[in-house]
């Protein structure tokens, strides 16, 4: 078996980082100039990373899917951005940061990543506002701070309920300030379709125009992929309807091993499905968890009037509502971890006092929070989130309770990296979601923001260095080369097939298909039987897919139905893994709740001795079993426990 | 409750930029009231598809309001008949069973259509390259604290840092004018200390950039406020004719 490197490097944890950085190498302002780095994606790793290295002198060459670079997804972000500042003096720290992420993640990531990222979190925030980023500040000038679930302090920054869009908008101006500058090329509207290996290492890739259909071919000394997570594998997620998994799953594909798959984050507060014809989901920010109060009828009766339209929550008394987060963890109630609420959600449905038409539904209400501070405080909460959901339910969350149900939010799997955020493919880096690097099996609400951005503004633009400065006496290269020819070619091929056949399906239809298998057997809670189930029907619908799918319109020119099925390709590979990586993992942890795996009272149940690894996923070809390589997990610093939020 | 309603829909469809457009007339059924904007165009697509036509192009990604990339001209509004809303957050129980609806792209000098609903907002993104940013490295800025700012100001900036960058603004103004795009841009930095030290430059220079893209000029007509999703306020143009005056004055 490979021996699995993550170059943890030496010393105490506190000073790993500032070791590393003593001792790395890096590359001089001349040479910068003649080094070419090739970043996928302009969410808030991607733009971030872009705009630090363009600063730095390296020329950069930028690539988005969307017409802008400011539509990444990272913009959907409401609730904030954690940071180990203790502006308010209640105890927080660096360790209590660190500390309460690797708890959170259920001590399936590693130490030194997460110690860093708590580290640099500081920094971010600084960094935000020298850019322009309004947060939210009290009456004396200085900064806002609030709760937030899994955490005891308050430590989260935030810019109304759009803290997402806030930090993507500085990240984007700061690369536009570089496209300006003329140290960044940016590739709007343009797909990475595969990627190039030269002598074994990333040297550039493949991308498709999407307005025109051309393949195109770029070089880089070394290429980031910060393409985001892999969520809409299962259709409906609150993941935007172009965010996918295939820049990722080609660098697999190429040899990059794939890490922790299984691990998804299901988000407890989400608007309800409400029916067929829905194409996503939409988040409601766990923030509201700090006034709202979780509850469902005590009456197995009421629950089924309220199905019926019968009763309305406002008619059930308060001894007759059964606020089960606060009944079954006093200590944390209302602010457990997600993946936590989002299985007490599940229970209680599952047990039939769920409400809404459905019977899959809790409600989150705020009428003792309006009552205690008023109606204007709530509003100046989280009225953009009141109205968001008043205009989709049609229901006024003032007045009546919300309904909220967990969905598919963020995955924590993703390309495996090492402590460099290098993939196993040399000169191939990956950052934000589509690393999997320190979040374990479950990610703390307002984390994959700090995490994007550690990334991208600090960590990636030292690291890559240490890689490049061997780099600089190669010239820039030909992309007539024949690695960049043959792959081209067989991109084409692969369009070409998809566009023959013809079939009767669109590609929603499949992809709903397999949404639904994904959901109920790769979901929130997971058997050994289930999936040997899921993996059987996903190959029958990638069968299926590639027999069948219809895909109207030609390869050259606007084909949104081809980019689709490109995308759904890779995704039903993708589900696959994931499937396959939860079976592997017979342990409940985090996200992954196996239902073999749970204590007497149906809370997780680690086992660590056997599976304190991160899994490591090796291709070995199409239709191939992939290779599975673990990397142990030691914890020097925390004493591993089960997480105890009662 | 759910209901569902029966819908003409005029769309129109346009192969490329420089073909010529026209309206195509279809029916959708049992449309759920409940469903969005989008996802009925969905279900209208997936009919197509069926059918072995092309679909309709449009934009749009997180559905949820914020990314600003869907862009629908819905029967003589951008963004439709609700109010702040984008067109993926606009609910089909707003329209009447048996209505005919009628579906554009924004319609703008400065928004070149690149195929059916489907239009080129690259301006924008010109125009923030322009200037529309705090000049600041990554690494060597101070503590985050160190500059106390009024929570007032700071509202302030949020409010007008909210725009989503759509360009309903744009394709509500008989002018075609990018002034509340730009105004919000710059008013948000140049009420925070940080963007304070550039605001002259910046003034002057994104204006200098709308002009060169060919946007129209500003006639108050408030049109653009009155269709903006995230309800941007026309104080911002105030805001900003003061400081390119300023600007100017300097010089
Ligand atoms: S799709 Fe993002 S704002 Fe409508």
């Amino acid at each position: 078996m490979t021996k699995i490197d993550s170059k943890i490097p030496e010393g105490p944890l506190a000073q790993k980082w500032t070791n590393y950085k003593n001792n790395q190498k890096l590359v001089n302002p001349a040479n910068k100039r003649r080094l070419d780095i090739i970043v996928v994606g302009t969410g808030l790793a991607g733009a971030s990373a872009a705009a630090s290295l363009a600063e730095m002198g390296f020329k950069v060459k930028s690539f988005t899917i969307q017409d802008s670079p400011r539509r990444a997804h990272s913009i959907a972000a409401q609730g904030g951005i954690n940071a180990a500042k203790n502006y308010p003096n209640d105890g927080d720290s660096v360790y209590r940061l660190f500390y309460d992420t690797i708890k959170g993640g259920d001590y399936r990531s590693r130490e030194g990543n997460v110690y860093r990222l708590a580290e640099v979190s500081n920094n971010i925030i600084d960094q935000c506002v020298a850019q322009g980023v309004p947060f939210a500040r009290e009456y004396g000038g200085y900064l806002a701070n609030r709760s937030f679930g899994g955490a005891q302090v308050s430590r989260t920054f935030y810019a109304r309920g759009q803290t997402g869009q806030q930090l993507l908008l500085g990240a984007y101006q700061a690369l536009m300030h570089q496209v300006n500058e003329k140290n960044i090329e940016l590739h709007t509207r343009t797909e990475l379709v595969e990627i190039v290996i030269i002598d074994g290492k990333a040297r550039g890739i493949i991308t498709r125009n999407l307005i025109t259909g051309k393949l195109e071919r770029h070089f880089g000394h070394a290429v980031v992929i910060a393409s985001g997570g892999y969520g809409n594998t299962f259709f409906l997620s609150t993941n935007a309807m172009g965010s996918n998994g295939s820049a990722a799953w080609k660098a697999y594909q190429n040899g990059a091993y794939f890490a922790n798959p299984a691990f998804v984050q299901i988000h407890p507060t989400c608007i309800p499905v409400h029916g067929e014809f829905q194409s996503k989901l939409t988040l409601m920010s766990e923030s509201l968890r700090n006034d709202g109060r979780i509850w469902v009828p005590k009456k197995k009766e009421d629950a089924e009037a309220i199905r019926k339209g019968k009763l309305k929550p406002t008619d059930i008394a308060e001894e007759d509502r059964d606020y089960y987060l606060e009944r079954r963890y006093p200590a944390f109630g209302n602010l457990v971890p997600r993946d936590v609420a989002s299985r007490a959600a599940k229970e209680r449905c599952d047990a039939g006092y769920g409400v809404g038409a459905t019977g899959l539904a809790v409600y989150l209400d705020f009428k003792d929070a309006i009552d205690r501070l008023g109606k204007d405080v709530i509003e100046a909460r989280y009225g953009n989130l009141f109205q968001m959901y008043e205009k989709i339910v049609d229901e006024n969350p003032y007045e009546t309770p919300m309904m909220i149900y967990p969905a598919i939010h963020y995955t924590m799997g993703g390309l495996w990296v090492d402590y460099e955020l290098q993939t196993s493919i040399p000169g191939l880096f990956a950052i934000g979601e589509a690393n999997f690097s320190d979040h374990g099996a479950n990610r703390l609400g307002a984390s994959a923001l700090m995490q994007g951005l550690a990334d991208g503004y600090f960590v990636l633009p030292y690291t890559i260095q240490n890689y490049l400065a061997d780099d600089i006496r190669t010239p820039r290269m030909s992309t007539d080369m024949p690695e960049f020819e043959e792959k081209e070619k067989k991109v084409k091929e692969k369009f070409e097939k998809l566009l023959s056949i013809n079939g009767k399906y669109s590609v929603d239809h499949i992809h709903k298909e397999l949404g639904h298998i994904m959901w109920d057997f790769v979901g929130m809670a997971r058997n050994k039987e289930g999936l040997q189930k899921a993996l059987d029907e996903i190959m029958k619908i990638k069968k299926e897919f590639w027999a069948n799918v219809r895909i109207p319109g030609k390869a050259d020119g606007i084909n949104l139905e081809l980019e689709k099925a490109s995308r759904l390709a890779d995704f039903i590979e993708i589900g696959e893994l994931m499937a396959r990586d939860a079976l592997n993992r017979e342990e409940s942890s985090g996200g992954h709740f196996r239902e073999e795996y749970q204590t007497e009272e149906g809370e997780a149940l680690r086992r660590d001795d056997e599976f304190a690894y991160v899994a490591c996923w090796e291709y070995k070809g199409e239709d191939k079993t992939p290779v599975l390589h673990k990397e142990e997990l030691k914890f020097e610093y925390v004493e591993l426990k089960t997480r105890n939020y009662k | 409750m759910e209901k569902t309603i029966n819908l003409k829909l005029k769309v129109w469809r346009q192969d490329g930029p420089k073909a010529k457009g026209r309206f195509e007339t279809y029916e959708v059924k049992d449309i759920s009231t409940d469903s969005s904007f989008l996802e009925m165009m969905d279900v209208l697509n997936e009919q197509l598809i069926q059918e072995g036509k092309e679909p309709i192009a449009f934009d749009h990604d997180c559905r949820e309001g914020i990314c600003g990339m869907c862009s629908m001209y819905i029967n003589g509004h951008p963004h439709g008949p609700d109010e702040d809303v984008t067109t993926c957050q606009l609910h089909m129980r707003k329209f009447k069973d048996g209505e005919t609806v009628t579906v554009e792209p924004w319609r703008s000098a400065g928004f070149p259509i690149i195929k059916d609903l489907m239009v080129n907002r690259n301006a924008f993104d010109q125009i923030i390259a322009a200037g529309g940013y705090v000049s600041v490295s990554t690494g060597g800025v101070p503590d985050a604290n160190a500059i106390p700012i009024s929570k007032e100001d700071a509202d302030e900036a949020m409010d007008a840092a909210s725009c989503i960058g759509c360009g309903a603004c744009v394709a509500a103004c008989k002018n075609g004018s990018a002034m509340l795009f730009v105004s919000a841009k710059v008013s948000q930095l140049a009420l925070l200390p940080q963007g304070k030290v550039e605001r002259a430059r910046r003034a002057k220079r994104m204006v200098a950039k709308m002009d060169e893209l060919g946007f129209g000029n500003c006639t108050n007509t408030g049109a653009c406020e009155v269709e903006c999703p995230k309800g941007v306020s026309i104080t911002n143009i105030a805001r900003m004719n003061r400081e390119y005056l300023m600007a100017k004055f300097k010089d």
